[in-house]
C-alpha cells in the first residue's frame, strides 16, 4: 500500500471523527462547561489559600487554571471511548474490517477526533485565563507550549478511552473509568502545591501519580514562566502516559479487528 | 381514597427502587463516589488550609469537609433517585405504574423511601471512611440527631426537585437538568473554607444561598458549638415545601401525559 493511500485513510476517518465530534454537543458542552464552572468556583472560594505561606502566586485562579486543561482532557477519555464504542457496536468496525484499510490508519482517524476536541478546550480555557486576568508568565511561546502539552495529554487519556472500548466494545465500561481518571486528578496537587500538602498519605500519592506533574509542567509556564525541570517531567509523564496508551490501543485494535 | 392506599403505594415503589439499587453497583457508584473523592481529595489535600489566618473551625478540616460530604450524599441521594424515575419514565414503567396505582402521590411518596435509604446508605460508608480518616465529632447524641435530621431534609429538597424535573421532562436526557442546579446549590456555598473567607462572586452567591446556612448550622451541630441551626432547619424546610410544589406539578404534568 503506498503512503498516499495511507493520508487518504487516515484523512477521511480523521474527517469523520472531528465531524462526528462536533455533530454531538453532549460531548462538547459538558467538556468545557464543567472545567470551567470547578475553575470558577475553585478560584473564588479558595483563593485564601494564597496566603499560606509558600503559596507560589497571590492569584488563585492563575494557580487553578491548569486544573481546567487536565480536566477538559479526561473528558477526551469519555468522548473517544464513547465513539469508538458505538463503532464496535454498530458493526462498523465489523464493516471496516472487509476493507483493506490499514489498522494504523484507523487508529490516527479516530484519534483526530480527540485532538480537535482537545485544541478547542485548551484554547478556550486559555482565553478565559488571559481574559480573567490570569496572564501567561512565559508569553505566547509558552500558551503555545501548553496548547502542545494540553493536545498530548489528551491523546493519553483519549487512547485509555479507545483502548477500553475496543477491549470490551461497551459504552457503559467506557463511563466506568470516567470515575477512575477523576481520582487521579483529585489525587494529585490539583487543589495545592505538593509541598504545602499536609498529609504524609497523600504526598505519597501525588508524588506517584503523573497527573501532578501534567498540572505542574502547565502551571510551571502560567505563574513562574519557563521551568525546564517542571516542563520536562510535565512532557514526560504526558508523553509516557500517551505512549504506553497508544501501544495497548494498537494491540487492542488488532485483537479486535481479528476478532470480527 | 384511603390512607392506606397511599402507604400501599409508597412502600410497593419504595421497594422495588430499594432492591434495586442494592442489586445494581451501577447506581451504588456514582452517588456515593463523588462525595468520597470530594473528602479524599480535599480532607487529605487541603488540610493546609485550616492554618490560613480568620480560619476559625475548632473541630479540624477532616471535620469541616466532613460536614460538606454529608451535605453533597444527602442531595446527591435525592438527585439520583430522580434518574432512576426518569428511567421508570422511558422503559414504560411509570406510565403503568400510574395506571395501577391508588393513590399517584403515593409514587414520589415512594421514591422518597428509596432516597433516603440511597442518603443513609451513602452518609454510613461515609461517615466510617471519615472517622477512620480520623474525623472528630464533639457534637452530643442531641447535636447527631439534628445534624442527621437536617442531612435527611435535604435529601428531601433533592428527591423532590428530581422528581419534578424527571416527571416534567420523562427522559434520561434530563439529567444535567437535575444534576447541574444541584451542583451549583452546594457548591456556591462555604464549601471549603468558612463563609468569612470567600471573595468574590462565590461570597456574593453564598450569601443569599440556603445552603450556606444548612452548612454552617451541620458544621457547628459536628463541633458541638450549635449556630444557626434554627434558621438552617427554617431553610431546608422552605426548600423542601417549595419543592413539594415542583414535585405535584411534576406529577401533574405526567398524568396528563400519561
Amino acid at each position: 500500500m503506498s503512503r498516499s493511500t495511507l493520508a487518504l485513510q487516515v484523512g477521511m476517518l480523521a474527517r469523520r471523527s472531528v465531524i462526528r465530534t462536533f455533530r454531538q454537543p453532549a460531548m462538547i458542552v459538558p467538556a468545557l462547561l464543567f472545567p470551567l464552572m470547578l475553575l470558577a468556583i475553585n478560584s473564588s472560594g479558595l483563593d485564601s489559600a494564597t496566603n499560606l505561606p509558600g503559596f507560589p502566586t497571590d492569584s488563585y485562579f492563575q494557580f487553578a487554571l491548569a486544573i481546567a486543561f487536565v480536566q477538559g482532557a479526561l473528558f477526551s477519555a469519555n468522548s473517544a471511548g464513547t465513539n469508538v464504542s458505538a463503532d464496535v457496536e454498530t458493526g462498523f468496525l465489523n464493516r471496516l474490517s472487509l476493507t483493506p484499510l490499514r489498522r494504523v490508519a484507523l487508529l490516527l482517524g479516530q484519534l483526530a477526533g480527540i485532538l480537535a476536541l482537545g485544541l478547542i478546550q485548551a484554547l478556550t480555557f486559555l482565553g478565559v485565563g488571559v481574559v480573567f486576568g490570569a496572564g501567561i508568565e512565559a508569553g505566547i511561546a509558552g500558551a503555545l507550549v501548553i496548547v502542545a502539552l494540553s493536545l498530548l495529554i489528551s491523546l493519553g487519556f483519549g487512547c485509555i478511552g479507545a483502548f477500553v472500548a475496543l477491549r470490551t466494545g461497551s459504552g457503559e465500561a467506557v463511563q466506568g473509568i470516567f470515575p477512575l481518571l477523576f481520582a487521579a486528578l483529585f489525587l494529585s496537587s490539583m487543589a495545592l502545591p505538593r509541598d504545602l500538602i499536609e498529609n504524609d498519605w497523600f504526598q505519597t500519592v501525588a508524588d506517584w501519580n503523573p497527573v501532578s506533574y501534567m498540572l505542574e509542567g502547565i502551571r510551571s509556564l502560567v505563574i513562574s514562566g519557563w521551568d525546564g525541570e517542571a516542563l520536562a517531567l510535565g512532557f514526560a509523564c504526558a508523553g509516557g502516559v500517551a505512549l504506553i496508551a497508544l501501544a495497548a490501543t494498537t494491540s487492542a485494535l488488532r485483537t479486535r479487528m481479528a476478532r470480527t | 381514597m384511603s390512607r392506606s392506599g397511599f402507604i400501599s403505594v409508597a412502600l410497593a415503589v419504595g421497594r422495588r427502587n430499594v432492591h434495586n439499587y442494592f442489586t445494581n453497583p451501577a447506581m451504588i457508584v456514582p452517588g456515593l463516589l463523588f462525595p468520597m473523592f470530594f473528602f479524599t481529595a480535599f480532607a487529605g489535600g487541603l488540610s493546609r488550609v485550616d492554618s490560613v489566618p480568620g480560619f476559625d473551625y475548632p473541630a479540624g478540616y477532616t471535620a469541616f469537609v466532613y460536614g460538606f460530604v454529608l451535605l453533597q450524599a444527602s442531595a446527591f441521594g435525592g438527585i439520583f433517585t430522580g434518574f432512576s424515575i426518569a428511567r421508570d419514565f422511558e422503559s414504560g414503567f411509570s406510565r403503568r405504574l400510574m395506571l395501577a396505582a391508588s393513590r399517584r402521590s403515593g409514587i414520589i411518596a415512594g421514591y422518597w423511601i428509596a432516597a433516603i435509604t440511597r442518603a443513609m446508605f451513602n452518609i454510613l460508608v461515609i461517615t466510617v471512611v471519615a472517622l477512620v480518616a480520623g474525623l472528630e465529632i464533639a457534637g452530643g447524641p442531641l447535636d447527631l440527631v439534628g445534624l442527621y435530621t437536617l442531612a435527611l431534609l435535604v435529601n428531601l429538597g433533592a428527591v423532590l426537585f428530581g422528581s419534578g424535573v424527571a416527571m416534567r421532562l420523562r427522559t434520561m436526557q434530563a439529567g444535567p437538568a437535575m444534576q447541574v442546579p444541584a451542583f451549583l446549590v452546594l457548591f456556591l456555598a462555604p464549601v471549603w473554607v468558612p463563609y468569612d473567607l470567600l471573595v468574590g462572586w462565590v461570597h456574593a452567591a453564598a450569601t443569599v444561598n440556603p445552603t450556606t446556612l444548612v452548612l454552617e448550622a451541620g458544621r457547628g451541630l459536628i463541633a458541638g458549638d450549635p449556630t444557626k441551626v434554627l434558621p438552617a432547619f427554617a431553610a431546608a424546610l422552605g426548600v423542601a415545601a417549595v419543592s413539594v410544589l415542583w414535585a405535584r406539578g411534576g406529577l401533574r404534568s405526567a398524568e396528563r401525559a400519561a
